[in-house]
């Protein structure tokens, strides 16, 4: 009998470090973040006001505390994309997105990156790429970090695709790439090569234009 | 998808610049948007409460009423918002599920209300958010098994029966209610006095009797009047295999019904009896004999088809089997694990009655129940607190499951009480009902009656009672359908009565009248009515609603005038026979827009003291007039 008391007890106390991170949790989504001024932000970016009105009133009824965390954006990127795993990729764009590197993105940082991808030159948004596909920020892109990318694209497509997905696509994917952007053939690809490189694509100039207008 | 997802997605398209290096072919061509983009605030009013809110927080959710573009058969253009004439409390949830892309249950309305409002607005229910979502459901199908319970005591007791069952189905609905006939009634309860005779008799056979002369030994009175017990035991037995194979033969699914708990316990009930019968007068034999007649006690529970209670506990029981499981594993372990300490700390003493573990479960189960007989006592100081820790873990043990036991009775007794009150209510309840919907046909019939058809010359004066523009309408629709299908309304009573008269199941149709060949002006309506005097002035109506036998007396003449657009019916009356009972007959006549019949027979009893049905009898007008029988 006693050690039937006696293990009851013990599984209260485990249970008890649990609830303190519950605490915890709570006491950080009580902190709110509040974004600079209107004014501010519309130097700051390439939007209109309406446009940012438009833009915080929806970024604000998703996060009430105004900010994201990875969490969320995944679960959000997961729902754009149901068939394959977009949780990798979601992490990587997450990352780009987050220019401060603090774990959560705030309202400015969001718009920022809109402005930069929606409203920004061209040289910009590659500038903007070459950052998202640069994993480890060191301002070059090897062969691993894109491999990296192209397999977390990939994941996103799910098992079900047409044509099937045979052999190692991702790894033939990023040897394409390399071929085209690695001018020097160092193994490494710079802005400046990256940016040549997509500059002499006439197909990607095109499609660039056709984004501008997602808003 | 959310709301939430629906305002990231410009955000996840403009990231897609991110594949553009890696894409091997050029974008395709995004959406227009023909839309204009500016937002704006849309003003809706709900019940006089206005609330306003951005477009797009309605376009987020384009497959309802308020996202697409149904909402603008509500657009009010004088005052420039949409007007819904419902509840305004529950457009607030409802607004705030296109905000927040939660929707939640608000827990003071009714299930059914809300419901409603959720299908007008075309939203799914099963979008509700997961912190309402149980609440709702436990709501939800309260009220679907409430209602349920309604139908299904609604239908139990008070449909009387199809008109065509056989005598099968009848007597299966006799044993099942016997509330529907006086003879199931007698059934059950003479059954019921045969199951208590049974069971004093097996009480009484037992207790010891004054011996007979001769003999000092008590003798119990079952061996000294044994032919009296004997004649006691198979009438009842005769009563219940009777009773078992009359059951058996009007079962509707007879392997279904073997396999009911009830029918084990018959069969087990009277099987002793004859195995006696059949059994020699063995010595060997009879030992087990006399051990089979215990089974006889199972009669007793024979009495769970007279009484609900007990229906109630073992349903009960039945429901609670786990509870009732776990009870019983639970105190088998505590035996088990007391017996054996107990076994071994008064192993030592001498002359112990703890001989074996085995034994020693008595004492556990005695102590643990805390009924403490005191036969087997420990007598070591070990054995007296392991003993006493025993009576204390038992209590405990026990005490578990009974409230789990508790509360389900609780609710299945509860259960069942509210289903009688409801069935007590049900019959008022429909009584007022069946009045109202007698109120609006008698409305129609009395508007009829009034001669509110006919455009009328002025002695008829109509008197049209204050009645709204509706029953206007809704009178005319009436007569419309009246005239499309050639029959006429009638009110229960008469209809009933006819039935009754003629057995047969017969749709009531009153004949509308029709013009007669003599120019007699068409009175489109047949009256009826106990004041009603017959008018023979202007029309030929007259309407006989008779019984077999009138409708023998009735004489069917052969018109001689013809050109009437019923002539072609005249003739088919001529083939119709008079035997009520064919169906053909009625078939016939029904196809026939029924003529108006007349009886010219002086023989047709009178009955005023039957509202409803006249009896036109002065048949000096019609005697060039086909007789038509009067379609019924």
């Amino acid at each position: 009998m006693g050690a039937v008391v006696g293990t009851l007890t013990m599984q209260t106390r485990q249970r008890q470090p649990s609830r303190d991170n519950l605490d915890d949790e709570l006491e950080m989504t009580m902190v709110c973040h509040r974004p600079e001024g209107l004014e501010q932000l519309e130097v700051q970016t390439n939007f209109t006001k309406q446009e940012l009105q438009v833009l915080y009133r929806g970024f604000k009824n998703e996060c009430p505390s105004g900010v994201v965390n990875e969490e969320t954006f995944k679960h959000i990127y997961a729902q754009f994309f149901p068939h394959g795993d977009a949780s990798t990729y979601a992490h990587y764009l997450f990352n780009a997105f987050d220019t401060r590197n603090n774990g959560s993105i705030k309202f400015e940082d969001f718009v920022m990156g809109l402005s930069t991808l929606l409203r920004g030159t061209v040289r910009e948004k590659l500038e903007w790429t070459f950052h998202l596909y640069d994993i480890n920020r060191d301002g070059f892109i090897n062969k691993e970090e894109m491999t990296e990318i192209v397999r977390a694209i990939y994941d996103m497509m799910g098992k079900y695709t047409y044509p099937a997905l045979k052999g190692d696509v991702p790894k033939q994917h990023v040897d394409v790439f390399f071929e085209k952007m690695d001018k020097n053939k160092d193994g490494v690809v710079t802005l400046e090569e990256f940016v040549l490189a997509c500059q002499e694509d006439e197909n990607m100039m095109r499609s660039m234009q056709l984004f501008e207008n997602v808003m | 998808m959310a709301a939430g997802v629906a305002t990231w997605l410009p955000f996840a398209r403009a990231a897609a610049v991110g594949w553009l290096p890696l894409a091997k072919k050029i974008m395709p061509k995004p959406p227009v948007d023909k839309k204009s983009r500016n937002d704006e605030i849309l003003f809706v009013n709900v019940s006089g409460l206005r609330f306003q809110t951005w477009k797009n927080t309605l376009d987020r959710y384009p497959d309802t009423l308020l996202g697409s573009s149904e909402k603008e058969f509500f657009y009010n253009e004088d005052t420039q918002e949409y007007f819904f004439d419902r509840d305004p409390e529950m457009f607030r949830h409802i607004l705030n599920f296109y905000r927040t892309g939660k929707l939640h249950y608000p827990r003071q309305e009714c299930i059914q209300a809300f419901d409603e409002e959720l299908a007008f607005y075309g939203i799914v229910p099963d979008i509700i958010g997961d912190c309402c979502m149980e609440e709702y459901r436990d709501r939800k199908k309260e009220n679907q098994e409430r209602l349920a319970e309604d139908t299904e005591a609604e239908n139990a007791t008070d449909t009387p029966l199809p008109p065509h069952s056989t005598s099968r189905e009848r007597l299966w609905r006799a044993f099942e209610n016997p509330h529907t006939s006086t003879m199931a009634l007698v059934f059950y309860y003479v059954t019921g006095f045969f199951i208590a005779v049974s069971v004093i008799a097996n009480v009484v056979e037992t207790v010891p009797c004054r011996p007979p002369k001769g003999s000092k030994k008590d003798l119990p009175c079952g061996e000294k009047y044994t032919l009296a017990f004997f004649c006691m035991d198979t009438a009842c037995v005769l009563i219940f295999t009777f009773e078992y194979l009359m059951r058996l033969f009007a079962a509707p699914s007879r392997c279904k019904f073997m396999r009911s708990v009830m029918s084990v316990i018959d069969v087990v009930a009277i099987m002793p009896y004859y195995i006696g019968l059949v059994m020699p007068e063995n010595e060997d034999v009879s030992g087990a004999f006399v051990t089979l007649r215990v089974f006889r006690v199972f009669r007793i529970f024979k009495f769970s088809r007279h009484s609900q209670g007990l229906r109630i506990l073992g349903y009960t029981l039945k429901s609670c089997a786990s509870e009732l499981g776990f009870l019983l594993f639970s105190l088998t372990m505590a035996i088990i694990i007391f017996a054996t300490v107990m076994f071994y700390a008064e192993k030592g003493t001498k002359g112990t009655n703890f001989t074996s573990i085995p034994a020693s479960f008595w004492y556990t189960i005695v102590t643990m129940t805390t009924l403490g007989y005191g036969d087997m006592v420990p007598n070591t100081i070990a054995g007296k607190i392991f003993g006493s820790i025993c009576s204390l873990s038992g209590v405990l043990v026990i005490a578990l499951p009974v409230p789990v036991i508790v509360s389900n009775f609780s609710r299945i007794y509860h259960q069942n009480q509210r289903a009688d009150k409801m069935r007590a209510q049900q019959k008022v309840r429909l009584a007022r009902i069946r009045l109202a919907k007698k109120g609006t046909t008698n409305a129609f019939l009395h508007y009829k009656e009034e001669g509110g058809f006919q455009d009328r010359d002025s002695d008829n004066a109509l008197c049209l009672k204050n009645r709204s523009s509706f029953e206007h309408q809704h009178h005319h629709l009436l007569h419309c359908l009246e005239k499309t299908t050639n029959h006429e309304f009638t009110d229960e009573l008469t209809f009933s009565e006819m039935c009754m008269t003629e057995s047969v199941g017969y749709r009531t149709s009153r004949s509308t009248s029709i013009s007669s060949q003599q120019g007699v002006s068409t009175s489109c309506c047949p009256r009826r009515g106990k004041r009603r005097a017959i008018r023979l002035a202007n029309s030929t109506v007259s309407v006989s609603r008779g019984s077999i036998q009138e409708l023998d007396t009735l004489q069917v003449h052969k018109t001689s005038a013809g050109p009437q657009s019923r002539s072609s019916l005249n003739a088919r009356t001529e083939d119709l026979k008079l035997n009520c009972e064919d169906r053909d007959f009625t078939a016939a006549i029904i196809s026939i827009p029924t003529p108006p019949a007349n009886t010219p027979d002086e023989s047709l009893p009178p009955s005023p003291a039957i509202p409803g049905i006249l009896r036109n009898s002065r048949s000096t007008f019609f005697t060039h007039e086909t007789v038509k029988i009067s379609s019924l």
